[in-house]
């Protein structure tokens, strides 16, 4: 027999949730602050650089031919590093600052998640509020553990505010006590399927909001090849717009596999729970069209004519979808997963 | 740029052989097939066909389906008079069998078809044939390296360019690379390596195992079956066709398929949540006892059958999808005869089992009798009169009905929906509306109908388990060809197909010179880390110091920043 639910560990949850979201709203106006002030900078180094037009000074300022160097600057409309690589461009300190505050932001959030699950005596993903919550949290990690290795903070704006966004829409959108799982959820592919779904959705936080990025700079480097003036001068701390892209398409790829494996995983557990391991059910049908719109964009990606701007435009429509699938579809489309606890 | 290394960028594009911009035809008809082939055989058609196929899932999920809900579906029509029809004319309430639905997935799998065969055979000429030739000037590749054997080590070593090519080869083989050398005994040979063919492979197997679970489900579709059964406590299912309440065969289904198993539900425990505030009375647990008995005359065996814990027996699936109640009812009629008598199954409609229930007593003389209303579980009555259900355990059970009598309209033959009284040909006997009030009646309760017409009893209450029981010979291929598929689908998309090649040369103070260079099929992020790790090995196979010369590490620093990923190695190397 389950033992009951530990009320008690289910608010300290509830506490560890507000105390981390408030970090990460500190965290989120650093990487702002963070944005502006490099912007700043490099606006007075760009400047300075204009005055003086002397090439050996600048040798020392953006390391190997990826900073603001006097001809880079009017032709390249990047200043961030393009192979995403730390230290080589001038420290920043504010960034430092939103970073640690996101590990700490993220430190309490996992201990809001896990508290969680031990109060419930099980994986805490059994309703919206968990899916919301838990899914935050693994944002937040993947984009910390991605941090380790390749400098993505010129997205910590965006990552850690989609974050805040999806705790606000846990919190005041689906605010669930901790509970037992009724039987149809009681089963051991509730962990396989829903972690994995999860985490694939994570990345495609990221590679969305890089998409959405890759499409600003792409129409910023046209317009500077055009020789208009320089509207969104806080995209010079954003990689090229074909930096972006590739990367991009190395996390959806990962993604991709994650999305067919929770395609998969769902099915065997429908087959399990209703007999059928497909049967066109609301939710199956919106996971089949988010797995078709990846495998477009997938394919677009080795077609000619559709890689660049179509294929991020794939990215967001297929991010959108996964929007609308966690949202409206499971609010107000009825179907046999409307169990989630809404 | 590099077109005679990189001959294989245009096999990227699907259909083998064809030039990229087709030429309109002007060839009558089988140039035009052959025109057609091409066209639907191109990457931007599956492209196209791949979106097109989201787009129309799409609306399955927005109007109810047939398959799923017909009397939904049959509802809306009534409800929407004028859009309805239109909407059915257009199959959107049978989006997935859909003319349209159906002529985009399979023109996708032709063309899917007509992608992976010459995938496939080209990816069989390139397995058995040698790694590709040696280019002229291997600077010119994404990564590139150069490594020195000093003159004095290559004399003790007794190394020769060939000897070296040999070894590099030996070197290459190891670490996974299929490897040929060329022109070995000139002053200049060199070998032409070639690693991750697994990528193409993994490709096709993804492509052709789609195939596979397309088929698997057909298969499903044709020789598999499912029906519905409803059971109350100690009564039992026969796997027969007579026995099921609902039936589904396949296109290809005979009667012999069934096994005459049974299963009879010996009793039905629901448990619910009774802890906590906020999910009072959720439901916790649902399990189904039952005595399963393979055919008649074998022996029984008590199991026990739960939510997501389905039973295997006689080549079928048994699944628990839902519960309730059967009140225990006795309808006499106008005679003073039991017109009917046993357990009713009742419908919930919310979680607290609120639910619809009907009676009907075709056997009723001298009138037939019906009756609509809810059964509530643990009945409460708020201000304004209206019973309600308070708790889904029965704690107060009540029979809240309306009363009819007339022709039940069950006589023609026409089929019946057990749950649905067509009140149209019936007048009104007992109603919340008419002056003798509607029937609301306890467990042991009588109540004597107006007019003399007869007399019900609510002797007791059942639960009942729903089941639902399939059969499907497609199931295991599905789940084979899908696993598959995202094995392959892994193998493609993170195996890097690489081609290496060494060029080995002696300067004329004895000095012996290695270049290497390597080019990614497709996209490579690691192309550079791979080109270092061969390096590497290279070096400590000649005892080179481990600073390699400054010549190499400044062209490698070059080449890393140049191809941080594989594609941008264009634009950099141009600026
Ligand atoms: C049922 C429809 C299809 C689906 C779901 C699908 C899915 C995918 C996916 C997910 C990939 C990326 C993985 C990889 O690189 O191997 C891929 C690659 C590929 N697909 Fe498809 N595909 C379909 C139909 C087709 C068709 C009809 C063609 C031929 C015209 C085709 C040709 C290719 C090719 C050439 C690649 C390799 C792209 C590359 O080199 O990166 N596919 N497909």
């Amino acid at each position: 027999m389950p033992q009951p639910v530990n009320a008690e560990l289910g608010q300290l949850s509830e506490l560890f949730m507000l105390l981390a979201s408030i970090a990460y709203v500190v965290a989120l106006i650093f990487f702002v602050l963070d944005l502006v002030k490099s912007s700043a900078t490099i606006g007075t180094l760009e400047a300075r650089l204009a005055g003086e037009k002397a090439a050996p000074v600048l040798a020392g300022v953006g390391g190997r031919g990826s900073g603001p160097t006097a001809e880079s600057v009017p032709t390249r409309a990047e200043t961030a590093d393009d192979s995403m690589d730390y230290g080589r461009g001038p420290r920043r300190g504010t960034a430092r600052v939103a970073v640690s505050l996101t590990v700490l932001a993220a430190v309490i959030h996992g201990a809001a998640v896990v508290t969680r699950g031990v109060a419930a005596h099980r994986v805490p993903w059994g309703n919206m509020y968990e899916f919301c919550t838990t899914g935050a949290f693994l944002v937040a990690a993947i984009f910390l553990i991605t941090l380790t290795r390749k400098d993505l903070r010129f997205v910590g704006s965006f990552v850690v505010g989609l974050v805040v966004i999806m705790l606000c829409a846990a919190t005041v959108g689906f605010p669930t006590p901790v509970a037992r799982l009724i039987p149809a959820l009681q089963s051991y592919w509730l962990i396989v399927h829903v972690s994995i779904a999860v985490a694939s959705s994570a990345l495609f936080t990221i590679t969305f909001a890089m998409s959405v990025l890759q499409l600003l700079q792409t129409s910023r480097e046209a317009k500077l090849m055009a020789g208009k003036p320089d509207r969104a001068r806080f995209l010079r701390l954003v990689p090229s717009a074909l930096s972006l892209e590739n990367l991009s398409y190395r996390l959806n790829a990962v993604a991709f596999v994650g999305w067919t494996f929770t395609l998969m995983a769902g099915a065997i557990w429908a087959e399990q729970a209703w007999g059928r391991y497909w049967g066109w059910d609301t939710k199956e049908v919106w996971t089949f069209v988010i797995w078709t719109v990846y495998a477009g964009y997938l394919h677009a990606r080795a077609t000619r004519g559709w890689t660049g701007t179509r294929a991020a435009w794939l990215s967001i429509v297929g991010y959108l979808c996964i929007v609308f699938n966690f949202t409206i579809v499971n609010i107000y489309f009825s179907g046999l997963h409307s169990y989630s606890g809404v | 740029m590099k077109q005679d290394v990189t001959q294989d960028a245009t096999g990227r594009d699907c259909a083998q052989g064809t030039k990229p911009d087709v030429v309109l035809p002007s060839l009558g008809f089988l140039g035009t097939l052959r025109w057609a082939w091409t066209q639907l055989t191109s990457m931007r058609t599956a492209l196209f066909l791949l979106l097109l196929l989201a787009v129309a899932a799409v609306p399955g999920s927005l109007f109810p389906q047939r398959p799923a809900n017909p009397a939904v579906v049959t509802q809306y029509i009534q409800d929407n008079p004028e859009s309805g029809p239109v909407l059915d004319w257009f199959q959107l309430f049978d989006v997935y069998s859909s003319v349209w639905f159906s002529a985009i997935y399979l023109l996708l799998f032709i063309s899917l078809i007509g992608c992976v065969v010459p995938r496939a055979a080209a990816h069989f000429r390139a397995v058995r044939s040698k790694p590709p030739r040696t280019p002229k000037r291997l600077s010119r590749l994404p990564v590139y390296g150069t490594l020195e054997v000093s003159a004095a080590r290559a004399r003790d070593a007794g190394l020769t360019p060939s000897s070296a090519a040999e070894q590099a080869a030996a070197v290459l083989r190891k670490r996974g690379y299929r490897v040929d050398v060329r022109d070995a005994g000139t002053d200049r040979p060199s070998v032409g390596a070639e690693r991750g063919l697994a990528k193409e492979f993994g490709n096709l197997v993804f492509h052709t195992s789609l195939i596979g679970v397309l088929v698997s489900v057909a298969v499903g579709g044709l020789f598999g079956y499912n029906g519905q059964k409803v059971v109350v406590e100690g009564e039992s299912f026969v796997n027969t066709l007579i026995g099921y309440d609902s039936f589904n065969p396949g296109s290809n289904f005979t009667d012999d398929q069934l096994d005459p198993y049974s299963i009879r539900l010996d009793s039905f425990d629901v448990r619910f949540d009774r802890e906590q505030e906020s999910h009072y009375g959720q439901p916790l647990d649902f399990t189904a006892n039952i005595t399963t008995q393979d055919g008649p005359g074998e022996d029984e065996e008590q199991q026990v059958l739960k939510v997501n814990a389905p039973l295997t027996i006689g080549g079928t699936n048994v699944y628990l999808v839902g519960n309730g109640y059967a009140p225990v009812v006795t309808v006499r009629d106008g005679e003073g005869n039991i017109a009917s008598q046993g357990p009713v199954v009742s419908v919930p409609s919310d979680g607290l089992y609120t639910s619809l229930i009907v009676i009907k007593a075709p056997d009723a003389k001298p009138e037939q009798l019906g009756f609509v209303g809810f059964f509530l579980p643990t009945a409460f009555v708020d201000e304004q009169g209206v019973s309600f259900s308070r708790d889904p355990d029965p704690f107060n059970p009540q029979l809240n009905l309306n009363s009819y009598y007339g022709d039940l309209g069950l006589d023609d033959g026409t089929p019946e929906n057990v749950y649905v009284l067509d009140t149209e040909n019936l007048t009104e006997l007992n109603s919340r509306n008419n002056d003798d009030g509607g029937i609301v009646l306890g467990v042991g309760q009588t109540y004597d109908l107006p007019e003399g017409k007869g007399s019900i009893t609510f002797d007791g209450l059942k639960r009942y388990a729903a089941l639902d029981i399939h059969h499907d010979p497609g199931e295991l291929g599905a789940l084979v060809f899908s696993t598959l598929a995202l094995l392959g689908l892994s193998a493609s998309l993170f195996i890097g197909r690489r081609r290496l090649w060494v060029r080995t040369g002696e300067h004329p103070d004895g000095r012996i010179m290695v270049e290497y260079a390597l080019l990614a099929r497709g996209e490579d992020h690691r192309l550079p880390a791979e080109g270092d790790a061969v390096a590497k090995l290279l070096a400590d196979r000649w005892l080179v110091p481990s600073g390699t010369p400054e010549e190499n590490s400044t062209q490698d620093a070059a080449a890393s920043t140049a191809v941080g990923t594989g594609q941008s190695h264009h634009n950099a190397k141009d600026t």
